[in-house]
């Protein structure tokens, strides 16, 4: 990017206007759509903005971990679509898709968001298997943000199917949904410069200098985080980002009532 | 036992709901939605740009590129695994040299026009979804075209010419069933698509080749409309 559109920018992020007229603290105006995806177990629409992703829930019946005879299995995957920006390219997952997924991921499973024992059906041989995917169709910034509440919104929709002689049937879904019992918010907060903001478009992203995500629940607990960004960031800043994090977390919780 | 009534209910030559958009993805240069019943596909274009390497180019014209996937939750059984596969690319193949005839890219010598379809949910006839999507794109884009191209699938269900199967009757029991998706360009009539899958009679085909026309051209229409709505 160019230089003096940086410091542009810049100058302008420090009397806090944003490219597109927003406040540094405010985000696009979000909606979840749930139910949306037929062929999914449960699946969410949400939008951000220009920021559109879909988020599908498939559940299966798989061997534990050998470490946990008794818990089902979560995994959540996250795949760029070359069709959803222009900078995306087909091939095998980028570091970027990845480090998506794995945050998600660990903002959901290390809280206890699922209560994972109770997807044991015998322990040892078969558990239920969450498989929960992310998919941008439009990607104009803030996937994690954006993802995290959408993979919320589709588990919260989840359905088991039925099972027939032990496989899942599933033209026959059933009205037992999964057993969730904390409800994670993920918020991303950019610095630029000596500036925080939060809900980043694609080219504000460009200009990160650091960025912590962090994962906050009901009780304002956090419960995972991850610092991006190749400029290091002071005790003092992680504070005041956090801060910013617990209040917008109530604004997005919101959205999952 | 014939096949009188069809599962779901439609005449023999009805296709099941369809809904068009043009322009639902910001980020890409052109873009379409096409939904048939519970088949949606998401198609953006991207392009004409730079073909990298270099030794792919072509002086003469730009290349057009496919690209055709299911996302992980489309299928109506277990996840779909990320990634290409055979059947994908394959489908990506045949998308493409369905929509070739109507693509002038001489305008754009050693560039590429690359054409990205996702299916976010499928119910029988994707490939025929991701073309009327990518068609919609494609003009979207801007990109010289003689006409669209749209696609639907014709065939036999126990004996009985039917349009756009499902996913129940291409799992019909009680028959032979034959499933033939069909890409046309409506003003000439030519097909630019033809596949199929299962077993039918020289005559019937030609009956179901002859009786998929009409829906087809109705489609045509439904997809110039989502392109002109864009403009509303």
């Amino acid at each position: 990017m160019n230089k003096d559109f940086k410091n542009h920018i810049e100058k302008s992020l420090s009397k806090n206007i944003r490219i597109d007229g927003r406040k540094n603290d405010e985000f696009r105006k979000i909606t979840v759509e749930t139910g949306i995806i037929s062929t999914a177990e449960g699946s969410a629409r949400v939008t951000c903005g220009d920021t559109e992703v879909i988020v599908g829930v498939k559940l299966d019946i798989g061997k534990p971990y050998p470490d946990k005879l008794d818990e089902g299995v979560l995994m959540t995957g996250a795949e760029l679509y070359p069709l959803s920006n222009p900078e995306f390219e087909s091939g095998p997952p980028r570091e970027e898709s990845i480090e998506i997924a794995r945050v998600i991921d660990r903002g959901i499973r290390e809280t206890g968001t699922i209560d994972v024992k109770k997807l044991c059906i015998e322990a040892g041989e078969k558990v239920w298997m969450i498989n929960v995917d992310i998919a941008p169709i439009n990607m104009d910034g803030n996937l994690i943000d954006i993802g995290a509440l959408a993979v919320m919104a589709a588990l919260k929709d989840t359905k088991f199917p039925e099972l027939k002689d032990g496989v899942p049937d599933y033209k026959k879904i059933s009205k037992k949904k999964l057993p969730i019992s904390k409800l994670p918010i993920e918020i991303t907060i950019l610095k630029i410069g000596d500036t925080f903001l939060v809900d980043p478009t694609y080219s504000e992203e460009k200009l990160t200098d650091a960025r912590l995500t962090v994962a906050i629940l009901e009780d304002d607990s956090l419960c995972a985080m991850q610092k991006g960004g190749e400029e290091p960031l002071t005790q003092e800043s992680i504070m005041k980002m956090i801060d910013i994090a617990i209040k917008k977390s109530k604004e997005l919780r919101k959205f999952l009532a | 036992m014939a096949y009188n009534i069809r599962l779901d209910g439609r005449k023999f030559d009805e296709t099941r709901e369809i809904e068009a958009k043009a322009g639902v993805i910001k980020k890409a240069d052109g873009s379409g939605y096409f939904r048939i019943g519970k088949t949606s596909a998401y198609a953006a274009v991207y392009g004409p740009k730079e073909l990298f390497p270099k030794s792919m180019q072509d002086p003469k014209t730009g290349v057009l590129r496919c690209n055709y996937n299911m996302m992980p939750f489309s299928g109506a059984g277990e996840r779909v695994r990320p990634g290409p596969s055979r059947r994908s690319k394959e489908i990506s193949m045949v998308t493409k040299t369905a929509l070739l005839p109507v693509v002038d890219l001489t305008d754009y010598p050693n560039a590429v026009v690359d054409v990205f379809i996702e299916l976010p949910q499928t119910d029988a006839g994707s490939r025929c979804a991701g073309i009327c999507a990518a068609s919609i794109a494609l003009a979207d884009a801007g990109i010289s075209m003689k006409d669209v191209v749209t696609a639907v699938s014709c065939g036999i269900v126990d004996k009985q010419v039917v349009i756009d199967l499902d996913y129940a009757e291409e799992a019909y029991e009680g028959g032979d069933v034959a499933d033939i998706p069909v890409a046309m360009i409506p003003s000439t009539e030519e097909i630019t698509l033809l596949q199929m899958d299962g077993n039918i009679s020289r005559e019937n085909l030609k009956k179901a080749l002859e009786m998929v026309k009409e829906p087809l051209k109705e489609i045509a229409e439904i997809q110039r409309k989502a392109l002109k709505d864009k403009y509303k």
